[in-house]
């Protein structure tokens, strides 16, 4: 009993991570319809700036806020160049664009940074938490950071009103533009937003898989499982699919046999697939219609 | 009296195909003007173009200002406010927060608030309303939410897309009402797009009459109503 | 009410290819073959290995061509069938001596066994979300290759050595170039069926459900039925050019088939121009040659290299290798005039 508790804390706090990371993927497949396949790369290199930051003396808070501020203004700026152009091109194009933006993140990170595996500090410490042998202070802090973040975007699309604009050019981009929103501009902050919330995922998880060009793979699918879970379109079921698919993860490695860390990605892909396949609406997401 | 609109040449297409071939005519500040034609004439089309939302060549002109180069928020935040049709509810949103996307680009917070008291004055069913879904709401709701939601933006004109499509004789009576209250009282030039004819000739000041994509007739309003001719062979009635 | 009205559609997914300019005339395709058997005769050994696994990436990147440049639909995970065929050919060979030229058939029968059942859950899908599931699939590949539980047929980690097969029939030619010649008879076959394929009703079928899917079914096209058709073709035909690769590198391993490798062959297909069978080829040189001379520059670098690459095709060249081909050819028609 005591080792189902511990593994459902574990799947919580890893399921943080897959949260956040479904939350970035969401909230560029509310703004353009696609899935950001470098949005995991994306959170890496980030991650890497905050070490680097580090290395050069500076404070874990602040390299932390730094690389967060940068991430946002790097999402902004991969969008107005590479993305804003092929708005109206085919699926095709655009995932060709992400699989390319994949592609040059992993390669250049592994060129300035090599491919060595490098450790990562965490801000909490790995005591036990609360004298609890269940969960560590850095799973703990995981999780609250998590659910921090998750308060603070709710408030924004809640009770601002860019939060509100965002959400209606996200709904309705024309409609958003006969009430005067810059759609154009919304679809680049939702990038930013993105970048910045992938940051964060990318600088808990390093402590835990550490720092490396391909630390963020397996944690990517998981948040693409997530957010297949949660529907995509909402913000709310990506950060309940990110925990569940935490937990389960977390059980199949500990009660299905050779499942454990061999088997990662074949359950994340498994677990794709059968959401997919049983439902594909997810948990919280809109049926979409197509018509001729 | 100075026109607000100025409409010269218009020509609009969509790919290919030419919608609009050169139509000309211009709005008076605090008019009512409404423009009427069969299905196809291209009424749907002026309006969008007014907008930007469809590729055209030609000038328009509003308050002396160009409007074909702007983008369609641009030309929104000059104080023109269009309800498309289909009326672009926000469906998954509350009737509140589509009337403060309404006003998403004032800045009078106070101004708002007040506004948004005028509004649920005019439309008492939307302010029983104002947590419910958008999308929940009848198909006359959510035309007066529409119209509630571009006089937010407390424009300068008005253009309205089929108003009463859709919608039974009765609450169109309703809606028409309010309209010609708010043309009167808030000063708000309106532009409407209209089918039906009787109706929106009885409502307007001013009348053009659209056949595929040429301005055919216009007139005071009250002229184009009483020509038979007119009214046999344009407007079915 | 206007008469033209916009219909809030989806975007198509790929954009339609007509059939005939999927292929090479007549003309073309004679001086290509006749250069591909007469070049070998004069050049070395290393340059005819990569002859031969430019052969073999082609028919992957055909085969990827067929899937999205007829039916429309998205892969990332062709590495995996790759990856399928490869250890197929390998395992036969090398656990139960079986003929490496038999090892081919069946190499393409499981893959197409295994793109069809992967077709099953993926034809429910579309898109993006096909995409996903694809890119799930060449993540998760590897460590399927490694899991324990195999490990006596699949050689784990460690991956399995190849023997490389003699020229037969007592001819005097090196063990390179018989190969080169049996895969090039392999390609030509492969390409043929191809070509016949999309020319046929079921390439039709398939070029319908890319057009307009919804409409395909309206028509009376089977769409479930093409779409994993089309899949499991597509996947068969990979695993073809797994088992080949397998014998022409003489070596499988698990991380040989990653993520990056299915991402190559998506590169080669876009390069070569969507649904322009004969670029496949052209893609496929492509993505032999261009990370050689990279690594050269810089270890790690081909990555960024493939994606700027890829960014500059996307802007510059949406059509890839058939914008070039049909640029040469219109200037071919006036200076004949």
């Amino acid at each position: 009993m005591e080792l189902f508790t511990n593994q459902i804390l574990a799947g919580i706090s890893t399921g943080a991570i897959y949260a956040c990371l479904a939350l970035a993927v969401v909230m560029i497949y509310q703004a353009i319809d696609h899935l950001n396949f470098a949005q995991g790369e994306m959170a890496m290199f980030s991650t890497f700036i905050s070490w680097q930051l580090m290395q050069w003396g500076l404070p874990y808070w602040v390299a932390f806020v730094l690389t967060i501020a940068f991430s946002f203004a790097g999402g902004i700026a991969i969008e107005r160049v590479l993305f804003k152009p092929l708005a109206k091109a085919p699926i095709l194009t655009n995932v060709a664009g992400f699989i390319a933006l994949y592609s040059i993140i992993n390669s250049s990170a592994g060129l300035i940074w090599d491919f060595t595996i490098k450790q990562y500090p965490t801000p909490f410490g790995s005591a036990p938490f609360l004298g609890s042998q269940l969960i560590s202070t850095h799973q703990a802090g995981m999780i609250g950071v998590t659910l921090l973040l998750l308060l603070a975007l709710y408030f924004f699309f809640q009770y601002t009103r860019v939060g509100l604009a965002m959400r209606a050019a996200a709904s309705l981009p024309e409609s958003a533009r006969l009430v005067g929103i810059n759609t154009s501009w919304m679809i680049a902050l939702g990038w930013g937003m993105a970048a910045a919330i992938g940051a964060i995922a990318g600088i808990l998880i390093a402590p835990v898989v550490f720092l490396e060009p391909n630390m963020m793979l397996g944690t990517l699918i998981y948040g693409f499982a997530a957010a297949v879970l949660g529907g995509l379109t909402s913000p709310f079921g990506a950060v309940v699919g990110g925990f569940l698919v935490g937990i389960f993860e977390n059980l199949a490695g500990t009660y299905i046999p050779y499942a454990g860390n061999e088997l990662k990605l074949p359950i994340a892909l498994a677990l794709i697939v059968s959401i997919l396949v049983v439902k594909p609406a997810g948990l919280f997401g809109r049926h979409i219609v197509k018509r001729v | 009296m100075t026109a607000l609109l100025n409409v010269k040449d218009l020509r609009a297409y969509y790919g290919q195909v030419q919608a609009l071939h050169g139509l000309s005519f211009s709005l008076n500040e605090g008019s009512l003007t409404t423009l009427l034609g069969a299905n196809g004439a291209g009424k749907t089309t002026t309006l969008r173009a007014i907008c930007n939302m469809v590729r055209s060549t030609g000038s328009i002109e509003f308050e002396g200002a160009a409007l074909t180069s702007r983008s369609t928020e641009g030309i929104v935040r000059l104080g023109i406010a269009h309800v498309p049709q289909g009326r672009g509810t926000f469906t998954n949103m509350t009737v509140e927060e589509n009337l403060q996307l309404g006003a998403i680009t004032r800045k009078d917070h106070a101004g708002i608030v007040s506004d948004m008291e005028r509004m649920y004055a005019h439309f008492p069913v939307l302010k029983q309303r104002y947590t419910q879904q958008a999308g929940t709401l009848s198909g006359g709701e959510q035309q007066m939410l529409a119209v509630a939601r571009a006089l937010m933006l407390r424009p300068r004109l008005m253009l309205l897309d089929e108003p009463s499509f859709g919608l039974a004789p009765l609450v169109v009576r309703d809606l028409f009402g309010i309209l010609g209250k708010i043309n009167r009282e808030d000063k708000v030039s309106i532009l409407v797009v209209e089918q039906n004819a009787q109706l929106a000739l009885e409502l307007a000041d001013q009348a053009y009459v659209i056949e595929t994509g040429r301005i055919v007739m216009s007139g005071a309003a009250k002229d184009i109503a009483n020509n038979e001719d007119v009214r046999k062979s344009y407007l079915g009635y | 009410m206007s008469a033209v009205e916009d219909v809030a559609t989806q975007a198509a997914a790929v954009e339609a290819v007509p059939k005939r300019a999927m292929t090479l005339g007549t003309g073309t395709s004679l001086v290509v073959l006749t250069l591909l058997l007469v070049v070998p005769l004069f050049v070395k050994n290393f340059i005819i290995f990569q002859m031969t696994m430019l052969l073999i990436y082609g028919v992957a990147v055909l085969a990827l061509n067929i899937l999205t440049g007829g039916s429309g639909q998205f892969s990332l995970g062709q590495s995996a069938f790759y990856a399928i065929g490869a250890y197929t050919s390998a395992i036969l060979m090398e656990q139960y001596d079986v003929n490496y030229a038999l090892t081919l058939p069946v190499a393409g029968l499981v893959c197409f066994g295994a793109g069809f059942l992967f077709g099953q859950p993926a034809l429910r899908l579309s898109g993006v979300y096909l995409a996903l599931a694809t890119f799930a699939l060449a993540t998760a590949m590897p460590q399927l290759l490694k899991l324990g539980y195999f490990e006596k047929w699949t050689g784990g980690v460690q991956g399995l050595v190849v023997t490389k097969p003699d020229a037969p029939f007592g001819l005097h030619m090196s063990q390179d170039v018989w190969l080169y010649y049996f895969t090039l008879v392999i390609t030509v076959a492969i390409y043929v069926f191809s070509v016949n394929l999309l020319r046929s009703r079921s390439g039709r079928a398939f070029m319908a459900i890319r057009d307009n899917e919804i409409a395909a079914s309206a028509m009376g096209v089977n769409v479930a039925l093409y779409k994993t058709l089309a899949f499991g073709v597509s996947a068969g035909i990979t695993g073809v050019a797994g088992g080949l690769g397998a014998i022409a590198v003489q070596f499988v391993a698990p991380d040989s088939y990653t993520i990056q490798f299915a991402i190559a062959l998506f590169l080669g297909m876009v390069v070569g121009g969507v649904g322009w069978l004969p670029g496949s080829f052209i893609g496929s040189a492509f993505i032999i040659f261009v990370p050689n001379i990279a690594e050269n520059i810089s270890k790690g670098l081909s990555g960024a290299v493939f994606g700027v690459l890829l960014f500059l095709v996307i802007f510059l060249l949406p059509h890839g290798a058939r914008q070039i081909a049909i640029v040469g050819q219109q200037l071919l028609a006036r200076l004949r005039r």
